[in-house]
């Protein structure tokens, strides 16, 4: 095998601050080849699993659809379809529980699947692509629905397009898989480097990139060699290397990656593209080839189930939309005491309360840990400053001013330490000695912090709003008087040239209104010097309508008896 | 499945508070055991005094300000306060003056202020200037280490002197103490005498005061530990040292007949002690990098400067203090260039 390599990692790696070791348990889980998860009786498909706008529905209940059907279109450009990921009947478009740290629900298409898992008519693969054009690709990948299948989820075709402006000319495919436990990249690289060598080899074209820099650490050496090997066999070897990492959490990260491989910084709020790179999962590449080559949609993933909680850790190809309770239950079912279901590796995941939320395109694993593996943190002590957040943060913050000032709610100060930089990879809890769950505090405070901008939003548009008002009341007063002004200089030059003729006589025609309110007014003013004469007052009573006579005649028969009481009470 | 809600990391913590200051505990004991060897007992009965003290002094807190006690308590940190003070009094101190230092520090410096981690002032440190100041003479009434003592005490001794205050029958005060080698030096450079002059009397071992220089080593033994386990980085201890040492040495090079060797100021009184278990309280002290160098840095040259000009004859607790009040500033001004932004803001 030895001459299939075409060279043992000559590029000088970098390093990124901090990081930490991190036991990675991946043996758990790749003891057995991948295998496709059973079809479920029900797949409950989300509308969104993707960044972005979510897709729209283009089936009703009780419709009938085939596998690799699309069943929802993307809405607006940042979005991604949904395809079924089997043959069956559409029995519901409702609220369902999906993976989400929050645990609420959202709208899911519901199948319920008949056996037959029947394809339906696929575009034809697009074999020649080096000859195409890049958009028709690209519409081929759009059209297959594929996302950053590394967690992100963002979708794929966005992200290669990032226009004429940003030429890249890197491209980074993202074998790291950082985290422990999970080893579904890993079993895809050593099951399917061809597919993800052919996925290489049409985003390249697609980018019209120079070269193609594979990142995988170097605890998974028979990825690598699949990788090599798969390199080697194919056209791309002159621009793609494999590059073997040291295995330090958390080398997956995008920009920790890039760093790694490159020796380049992303800019802080920027992307890769901004420096000339772009990165890929394995996974997104593996599903662009499959899209590209065959005609596929992305209707399945490779899922690690692993922990200790599980009988058969094992990785599993699962269809989107398979309930994670059938997953597990493929892989052997629960065992022994298990602390908590996680979706997700154990540094950045989150827990699930039910286990009938269903499989997404972002989903990478799922966890059952026992009590050993998780165990339940003791009270967080106070932040004894030590320092040691710091020392492992790969974006290097600084935790521990971070935390002091997102426990006191003054996110301001937390934004001026850049909490904005930190990619909650959990580095800083994870090394805590008072084992304060500081990730938490950030989450929270960058919640808080785009609540606030959204109220700051929110009051500017009606400050806005008022002063725009408030201006054209003004604008409107101004002609107003302009009007005016310009009436009564109208009106102060006629009557200077009419006084000359019959100037009372003008007048009264001018206004015979005006006169018999005159005429009204003094027999009014004539009436109120009688009364007062005779020492009355009009008063508001004086002109009453009957049945208001009557509720304060009632009011004073009320009033009277009460009256001897009150005194009584005095007394 | 629980219903404790947790947020991610998920696996087990390995780093410990108490643990770590149970490293601080144990890496003291190299040096304690040095202190006990030259000066007797005393001292050890001071920290165990002063343990007892500080633990009831916490706990009593505590209960007032109705906080859970045990889990405080288990921090060990009050009990590595104690110890830290208890090695920097004079072995002979009455009972009663290490009881009012432990109570100052323990309540006054650092649970008046919320407790541990809330504290700006480095509890022990605290405790020790407000005894200097308040009794000057007990404070600075050291005895000669055991190889220049004529009398040297036994256990009971060290107890009843301790606990009554009464010397051993047949001896005066006077007999039983002597100045410390710092003290020693700033009288003698005060009288106008030359470096070369003092030297020459038998308190003076290679660098420092005879058997003062070696209680150094075995707390630098010490440090050198915690530094392995990563209790604490180097970056404190290394800067405070070299510090000391360039002011100490300039002035030396300066003019050596009034100025001693810059090793003296190393291994005198407590500079060793301070650079790797007081300055490097990670509570009080500088929490970036940056900031550790210039906070350590200072701390060894005002070391030097209080020593040199000041009233009292040894510096390192208020030198200490008077970093502790500027290490938020020094920290606001070194924060570290965060990932991804320019090479050159920050």
């Amino acid at each position: 095998m030895q001459q299939y390599q075409i060279s043992t990692n000559p590029r000088r790696l970098r390093r990124f601050h901090g990081g930490i070791h991190l036991p990675d348990e991946k043996e758990l889980s790749t003891g057995q080849p991948v295998a496709e998860a059973p079809l479920p009786r029900l797949l409950t498909i989300p509308l969104q699993q993707h960044i972005g706008a979510p897709a729209k529905p283009l089936v009703q209940v009780g419709a009938w659809v085939l596998k690799g059907q699309r069943i929802a279109e993307p809405q607006g450009y940042v979005s991604a379809p949904i395809h079924a990921s089997s043959s069956g009947t559409v029995i519901a478009i409702e609220e369902r529980p999906v993976p989400h740290p929050s645990g609420l629900s959202a709208t899911c298409i519901v199948i319920k699947t008949n056996g037959l898992d029947e394809w339906a008519r696929l575009p034809k693969p697009l074999d020649n692509y080096a000859d195409l054009d890049p958009s028709i690709v690209r519409e081929r990948i759009r059209w297959a629905g594929i996302v950053g299948l590394g967690g992100a989820a963002f979708p794929t075709s966005v992200k290669l397009n990032p226009g004429s402006n940003q030429p890249v000319r890197t491209l980074i495919v993202n074998g790291a898989e950082c985290e422990p436990y999970i080893t579904c990249d890993d079993m895809l690289m050593r099951e399917r480097a061809g597919r993800i060598v052919q996925g290489v080899s049409i985003v390249l074209h697609l980018l019209g990139a120079r070269e193609c820099l594979i990142g995988i650490e170097d605890n998974k050496p028979q990825a690598i060699e699949a990788i090599r090997l798969a390199v080697a066999q194919s056209d791309i070897k002159e621009s793609t290397q494999v590059c073997p990492i040291p295995t330090l959490y958390p080398s997956g990260g995008e920009k920790q990656l890039l760093r790694v491989l490159t020796g380049e910084e992303v800019p802080t709020n920027g992307i890769p593209a901004q420096i000339g790179i772009l990165c890929q999962n394995v996974g997104s590449v593996a599903a662009v080839a499959e899209a590209v080559m065959e005609g596929r949609p992305l209707i399945s993933r490779y899922v690690t189930l692993s922990g200790r909680g599980i009988a058969q850790p094992q990785n599993l190809e699962a269809r989107i939309g398979t309930p994670i309770g059938e997953l597990i239950r493929a892989a052997g079912g629960i065992t022994g005491d298990v602390r908590k279901l996680v979706l997700g590796g154990p540094m950045m995941g989150f827990t699930l309360d039910s286990e009938q939320v269903p499989v997404t395109k972002a989903t990478n694993c799922v966890l059952a840990l026992s009590t050993e593996e998780a165990p339940d943190p003791a009270p967080a002590l106070p932040c004894i400053r030590c320092g040691k957040c710091a020392e492992v943060c790969p974006a290097n913050l600084l935790p521990q001013q971070m935390y002091w000032y997102a426990r006191s709610k003054d996110l301001d100060k937390v934004q001026d330490y850049n909490l904005f930089d930190c990619i909650e990879c959990g580095c800083c809890a994870q090394v805590c000695p008072s084992h304060i769950p500081l990730v938490q505090y950030y989450r929270y405070a960058k919640t808080e912090s785009w609540a606030r901008e959204q109220e700051k939003r929110d009051a500017e548009h009606a400050r806005a709003r008022h002063e725009a008002r408030e201006a054209r009341l003004e604008r409107m007063e101004q002609e107003r008087k302009a009007k005016l002004r310009k009436k009564k200089e109208a009106l102060a030059k006629k009557p200077a040239a009419a006084k000359v003729g019959a100037p009372r006589d003008a007048k009264a025609a001018e206004d015979p209104k005006k006169a018999l309110i005159e005429a009204a007014r003094k027999r009014a003013a004539a009436k109120k010097a009688a009364l007062s004469k005779e020492g009355v007052t009009p008063k508001n009573t004086n002109t009453l309508t009957p049945a208001q006579q009557r509720q304060i005649d009632a009011a004073e028969a009320r009033r009277q008896p009460a009256e001897p009481t009150a005194t009584a009470k005095e007394d | 499945m629980s219903g404790v809600i947790v947020s991610s990391p998920y696996g087990e913590r390995p780093n410990r508070v108490d643990r770590l200051m149970l490293q601080v505990v144990l890496a003291l004991i190299p040096g304690t055991a040095a202190m006990v060897w030259y000066f007797g007992w005393g001292v050890l009965i001071n920290m165990v005094l002063a343990s007892i003290f500080a633990i009831g002094a916490e706990a009593a807190v505590l209960k007032l300000r109705r906080r859970p006690i045990m889990p405080t308590l288990r921090d060990l940190s009050a009990l590595v306060t104690a110890l830290l003070l208890a090695l920097a009094v004079p072995p002979t101190l009455p009972w009663w003056l290490t009881l009012m230092g432990i109570l100052f520090a323990i309540i006054v410096a650092k649970q008046l202020f919320g407790g541990l981690g809330y504290n700006p002032f480095n509890p022990a440190m605290a405790g020790y200037v407000f005894l200097l100041i308040s009794y000057p003479l007990a404070m600075t009434s050291w005895l000669p280490p055991s190889i220049l003592a004529d009398h040297s005490l036994g256990f009971m001794d060290s107890l009843r002197l301790i606990l009554t205050g009464a010397p051993p029958e047949g001896l005066s005060w006077d007999a039983i103490t002597m100045a410390t080698p710092l003290d020693e030096m700033r009288t003698q450079l005060d009288q106008n005498r030359m470096i070369e002059e003092i030297r020459t009397s038998p308190l003076w071992g290679d660098f420092g005061g005879r058997g003062w220089e070696w209680i150094g080593n075995w707390f630098l033994l010490g440090g050198l530990f915690l530094l392995w386990r990563r209790v604490i980085s180097w970056h404190i201890p290394v800067s405070m040292l070299l510090g000391l040492l360039v002011i100490a040495g300039l002035f030396w090079a300066i003019d050596p007949q009034a100025h001693p060797f810059p090793a003296f100021h190393m291994f005198s009184g407590g500079a060793i002690l301070c650079a790797f278990f007081i300055a490097t309280d990670p509570v009080t002290a500088c929490t970036t990098r940056k900031g550790q160098l210039i906070f350590g840095a200072l701390i060894g040259v005002l070391i030097f400067v209080i020593r040199t000009w000041g009233g009292y004859p040894d510096a390192v607790a208020f030198s200490v203090l008077l970093m502790n009040i500027a290490a938020p500033t020094i920290d606001q001004y070194t924060q570290p260039r965060v990932f991804g932004h320019g090479k050159d803001s920050g």
